[in-house]
């Protein structure tokens, strides 16, 4: 479904700045894989997000989706096939606008958008239905607007919004990062159920190990650019948080050891 | 003597309310704020004044300036998505550059109609043969006033072509394609994510913005007799009074009220400014610093209103606690 072939990237090439976000990544996604991304701040998760989107391009490499090439595909035109969610609640609706419009821009994702009226009373039934898989109750609330909703509902809303058209890949981006803990939860159990659903193939950044052991069935560790650990299957489902810090130890150490014998 | 005045302003009102449209398009449902507004106005004004005289059907020499402000609103678009210039400067520089273009669309600095047909004179030729003037003029007469309009004909045609076109507006940002450029004014991130080319609906959102304002620049040219170079200075000014106090006095629930928020605003704006310079000491030179004024108010009075309301409410809370009751549902 996605693959990803020698990725590598540089920003701020030649000057003091530079930084080597991705060194030669390689991913290849099945269709309904789940997998979760963790790794420090500055290991190169979000640029590996933003290379999938569009919003940056990579510098050598190429990323195609359901075997089509889309390397040099503007953003836009690359998230018919892709839905987001960012860390940011404010990022992912439009506050000036009701719920039902929310809903009815993202319901044209992957189609031609039209001069028809965006929220028809067929698909305002439509999105009733699918609010209601929320249990939040906003689907008595289709004409607020959306800057009157809480973070967590905004998240929620924002999470519907990026799914319920089934997108090829699905890109979670720490969206449950800036949430207290039982929002946070209400949203990792709704993203497991979402995911379920419509067997979508979905890539999950987060800073939180427990949630990247419970999610998914494939779990990867990034640092400095480059991919350093691979789980999957039932490895990954016996993996506990302290296996997964003495395999980054290890992993780190070694680097650090060969750092020092050519340093030495 | 007051009603003819009011009726002027009323009459004038209700054709800067286009451009106040264009206006409220491009810097509350864009969040763009575009100065090409002071030459795009001037542009529709030259366009369809040099296209009467050379003997254009008035009301084709008036669709040719709403193409010319569309092109003209468009090119500020590139310049802002394509090239990366920031808004406001994208605005000045069409701005500036429309001012060296309307001069060689006219040939000179301005032009006159009084002799040519124009859109208003042919619907007061057919409006007379109906008289719908004298049943109104006495109407009025009845109710008072001693000072007569003329004519009737361009307060109705004008009432009509304002609000279809304000209904067309609706409309428009109601569409899958409106809501698309409604959202790249308020979240463009996420808009992008939803695979709407953001840059396409600015281009498209400015251009139908500035078509309004050279349609209201060619109707108020066809309305005065004339279009002058300098016809344009502080237009965006005035458009963004007639937002603000329209906002202000009718408020913006909903997006059909606001659009009909904003014409009441141009229309509430002029008649505010002809009672102003009717005040002895003020001149009509003064019209720019009665219009900053009147922005001024328009901008501060809610917020002081809004706290008036609060401080009171806080105060009448904490009687009520004071006398022991309604702890509940404090």
């Amino acid at each position: 479904m996605l693959n990803m072939k020698d990725i590598s990237v540089t920003f701020n090439e030649g000057t003091l700045d530079e930084k080597k976000a991705l060194q030669n990544v390689n991913l290849h996604l099945e269709k309904g894989d789940f997998v979760t991304v963790i790794g420090s701040n500055g290991a190169g998760k979000s640029t590996l997000m933003n290379m999938i989107s569009g919003s940056l391009k990579p510098d050598i490499g190429s990323v195609s989706i359901n075997n089509k090439d889309v390397t040099i595909l503007p953003e836009y035109k690359r998230s018919r096939y892709i839905g987001r969610v960012f860390q940011d609640p404010m990022a992912g609706t439009a506050p000036t606008m009701t719920i039902e419009e929310n809903l009815a821009m993202a319901y044209a994702r992957n189609k031609k958008r039209t001069l028809k009226i965006g929220v028809s009373k067929k698909r305002k039934a439509t999105f009733k239905n699918h609010l209601e898989t929320l249990h939040l109750g906003l689907e008595n609330r289709l004409n607020a607007k959306v800057g009157l909703l809480s973070g967590g509902e905004r998240q929620a809303l924002s999470l519907l919004m990026a799914t319920f058209t089934e997108p090829n890949i699905l890109l979670l981006d720490e969206h449950t990062a800036a949430l207290d803990p039982s929002r946070a939860e209400l949203i990792t159990n709704l993203t497991g159920e979402v995911v379920n659903q419509f067997g979508l193939t979905t890539l999950m950044v987060t800073h939180n190990m427990q949630q990247a052991l419970d999610l998914g069935n494939r779990l990867i560790m990034m640092d400095k650019g480059q991919i350093i650990l691979e789980v999957s299957g039932e490895e990954k489902k016996s993996l506990t948080i302290e296996k997964l810090l003495q395999e980054f130890q290890r992993i780190r150490g070694q680097q650090m050891d060969s750092d020092r014998a050519v340093l030495g | 003597m007051w009603f003819i005045s009011v009726f002027g302003a009323f009459e004038a009102g209700i054709i800067y309310a286009l451009m106040a449209l264009g206006v409220y398009l491009s810097f509350r449902i864009l969040d763009f704020p575009d100065l090409t507004v002071d030459g795009s106005f001037v542009t529709g004004g030259a366009v369809a004044a040099i296209s009467i005289v050379n003997g254009v059907p008035p009301v084709l020499a008036t669709f040719y300036a709403f193409v010319a402000g569309f092109i003209a609103g468009s090119i500020t678009g590139i310049l802002n998505t394509k090239g990366k210039i920031n808004p406001l400067l994208s605005g000045i520089l069409m701005m500036i550059a429309l001012y060296s273009i309307n001069i060689r669309i006219m040939g000179k600095s301005n032009v006159a109609l009084l002799n040519e047909p124009t859109i208003f004179k042919q619907i007061e030729g057919f409006w007379g043969s109906l008289g719908i003037d004298t049943v109104l003029n006495n109407m009025v007469s009845a109710l008072g006033a001693d000072n007569l309009p003329g004519t009737w004909s361009v307060v109705i045609i004008m009432i009509i072509i304002t609000l279809v076109i304000k209904f067309l507006t609706d409309y428009f940002l109601k569409t899958e394609v409106g809501l698309a450029l409604r959202a790249t004014g308020d979240n463009e991130k996420m808009i992008r994510s939803f695979s709407a080319n953001t840059d396409i609906l600015t281009i498209i959102g400015l251009g139908i913005s500035n078509a309004l304002v050279a349609l209201s620049g060619a109707l108020i040219a066809q309305y005065g007799g004339f279009t002058d170079i300098g016809m344009g200075i502080g237009m965006i000014v005035i458009g963004l009074a007639s937002v603000i106090i329209g906002e202000a006095l009718f408020g913006t629930k909903t997006i059909a009220r606001t659009t009909l928020a904003v014409i009441g605003g141009a229309i509430v704006y002029r008649i505010v400014l002809v009672l102003a310079l009717k005040v002895d000491f003020l001149e009509s030179s003064d019209t720019k610093l009665i219009t900053a004024v009147i922005v001024i108010a328009a901008l501060i009075t809610p917020k002081i209103i809004t706290a008036r309301k609060e401080s009171v409410r806080k105060k009448k809370k904490r009687a009520m606690l004071a006398r022991g009751e309604g702890a509940n549902n404090a």
